[in-house]
């Protein structure tokens, strides 16, 4: 199955058997490879009903729920990871997401597209305007994007929290591109974290 | 008592059966309904439990009514229980009337039980379904389904007796009642027992049966299961035609003119037909009296701290019954024993008789978690 590039980084890192909670886990494409190829005990958590539906339909655990309020049900150490892709950014706070993240599950995988790719920060500068791109296709003021970040403010954040990072990757479009000015280069990034 | 005939197949429990007052029954009489086929494994079983006045006839006509079973739509070949693979079997619970023994089954001494029937809980009936699955030779159900009270069953089944189920699909349903669920139950209890027909239970000899009382109570319990919404729509303020074929005026009297009530009455009327009014106190008692927390140290996670089964619980967003917030409190006890659990709130107009109604996300949904 073709998954989206940050995912198969995860999907390829996740050890085999292990326990995962997949936190906006849409239609639970991650979720179904994890346990095809890995045999994971994967459970998903999905804001958008249809999509927990389409999840459910393929016989994978999902709940309706939202990340923000929820992740707080789950017993210390639920889970080997906790997966957040492309969500940190729509959390009411991110910081303290990342504590329950990493609380629930004993690593976490975070994803996030980057804000200060060149791309975004040249239509700040040339434009003036909040920018529309490949990987942030919204308008500012319909987006769920309610935390922008950067590849920068994130290890600040990792650092200040002491939180440490197991391995890191960045991505330009499909392409996984290397760690050499990785703020300016890369339009995602996706880290495995652990406390 | 209904005869064999009109209830289909049933059977005497070949053992006691132990209720949780403390009481045991004897010679239980089990009717039930079974569609497809048990494999030699005995492994493709889907136990199906109705809600408080369905019965055994899920996807065959009903002996009484002659309309089709209660989840015709969703039990039979190729259907989301897809009898070509499950053997499916629902029973009639104890308490109730449609041939399992019930306060109106005739106790030892040869007359009716009425008010000396035991009080049974959702738990006594559980068993007695497990008791029926044992006369099967079935051990581990694939499932265990149900609405309703059917999924209180569902879950008590889950909570205490965690090896008889792989899977546990709970549909409009609560862990436990509310006090607004146990007050519109009240309310149906006292109108039978204000019923001078009801004659203190012992009505079944005397020609005369509670029918109005029986009735009320269906028209007051039928609210709880329709929308606003739901009632809006179908009837509004719409006046009945009068019976001198005058098109829709007021009586200026107490006749049925509204449209909603006329159909109230109706289903109150229809519902005293095939249901027996002490039937209707004791299960509505066994469902006031559920409350799997309180069965398990108060704590509802640890009523499913044994359980290695996959859950999945659904709700409607017009459920004012039996609301989208008490199938998260179950969600929530699951979540906190980390055990497999899905869940949906799924959007329907119909009120908590959603789950009997048309709603294809339902169907997908339930198909998809039998798998």
């Amino acid at each position: 199955m073709a998954l989206r590039s940050d995912l198969r980084v995860i999907a390829d890192n996740v050890k085999a058997g292990s326990r995962v909670l997949d936190i906006g886990c849409g239609d639970g494409d991650l979720m179904a490879v994890l346990q095809s190829e890995k045999g994971v005990d994967a459970r998903g958590i999905e804001i958008d009903p249809e999509s927990v539906e389409h999840c459910v339909s393929k016989g994978l655990s999902a709940i309706q729920g939202d990340a923000d309020r929820d992740l707080a049900e789950y017993p210390d150490g639920a889970f080997d990871y906790a997966i957040l892709s492309q969500t940190l950014q729509t959390a009411e706070r991110p910081d303290l997401m990342l504590d329950e993240l990493l609380r629930v599950g004993r690593q976490a995988f975070v994803s996030f597209p980057n804000f200060a790719h060149w791309h975004v920060r040249s239509h700040l500068m040339f434009k003036g305007r909040m920018p529309v791109t490949n990987r942030l296709p919204v308008t500012w003021y319909e987006t769920q994007n309610i935390h922008h970040l950067t590849v920068a403010d994130f290890e600040v954040l990792l650092s200040a929290k002491g939180v440490s990072i197991v391995k890191s990757w960045f991505f330009h479009g499909d392409r996984e591109i290397g760690h050499f000015a990785a703020n300016w280069r890369a339009e995602y990034a996706v880290y495995q974290l652990s406390r | 008592m209904a005869t064999a005939l009109e209830t289909g197949p049933s059977l005497t429990l070949s053992k006691p059966l132990p209720l949780d007052s403390g009481q045991v029954l004897e010679r239980v009489q089990i009717a039930y309904q079974t569609y497809g086929t048990l494999a030699p494994a005995k492994n493709n079983a889907i136990l199906l439990c109705h809600a408080l006045t369905g019965d055994q006839h899920v996807a065959n006509p009903h002996p009484i009514t002659g309309k089709p079973g209660w989840w015709d739509r969703m039990v039979g070949p190729g259907k989301p229980i897809d009898t070509d693979r499950y053997f499916v079997i629902c029973s009639n619970v104890i308490g109730s009337c449609m041939g399992s023994t019930g306060p109106a089954s005739i106790a030892p001494d040869g007359k009716p039980y009425g008010m000396r029937f035991p009080v049974i809980t959702i738990r006594d009936m559980v068993r007695a379904e497990l008791a029926l699955l044992d006369e099967f030779g079935i051990e581990k159900l694939h499932a265990v389904v149900g609405g309703s009270m059917g999924g209180m069953q569902a879950l008590s089944l889950a909570a205490n007796f965690p090896e008889r189920a792989e899977r546990v699909l709970a549909i409009a349903t609560t862990a436990r009642h509310s006090a607004q669920n146990i007050a519109f139950h009240e309310v149906g209890r006292q109108a039978i027992m204000a019923d001078p027909n009801w004659q203190e239970g012992a009505y079944y000899d005397t020609g005369r049966d509670p029918d109005s009382g029986l009735a009320v109570a269906r028209m007051a319990a039928h609210i709880t299961y329709l929308s606003e919404a739901g009632l809006t729509h179908k009837f509004g303020r719409r006046l009945q035609d009068r019976p001198n074929g005058e098109k829709g005026a007021i009586s200026f009297g107490f006749d049925a003119d509204f449209q909603v009530e006329s159909y109230l009455r109706y289903q109150g009327l229809s519902f005293t037909s095939r249901f027996d009014a002490n039937s209707y106190l004791y299960i509505t008692r066994a469902m006031d009296y559920f409350d799997l927390a309180e069965e398990h140290g108060g704590r509802l996670a640890n009523a499913f701290a044994g359980s290695s089964a996959r859950f999945c619980l659904i709700s409607f967003d017009t459920d004012w019954l039996y609301t989208t917030s008490d199938a998260r409190s179950v969600v929530h006890a699951l979540n906190a024993v980390a055990a497999p659990v899905s869940f949906v709130e799924l959007s329907a107009p119909y009120g908590h008789d959603s789950f009997l109604l048309d709603v294809p996300a339902l169907d997908r949904v339930v198909g998809g978690f039998l798998g």
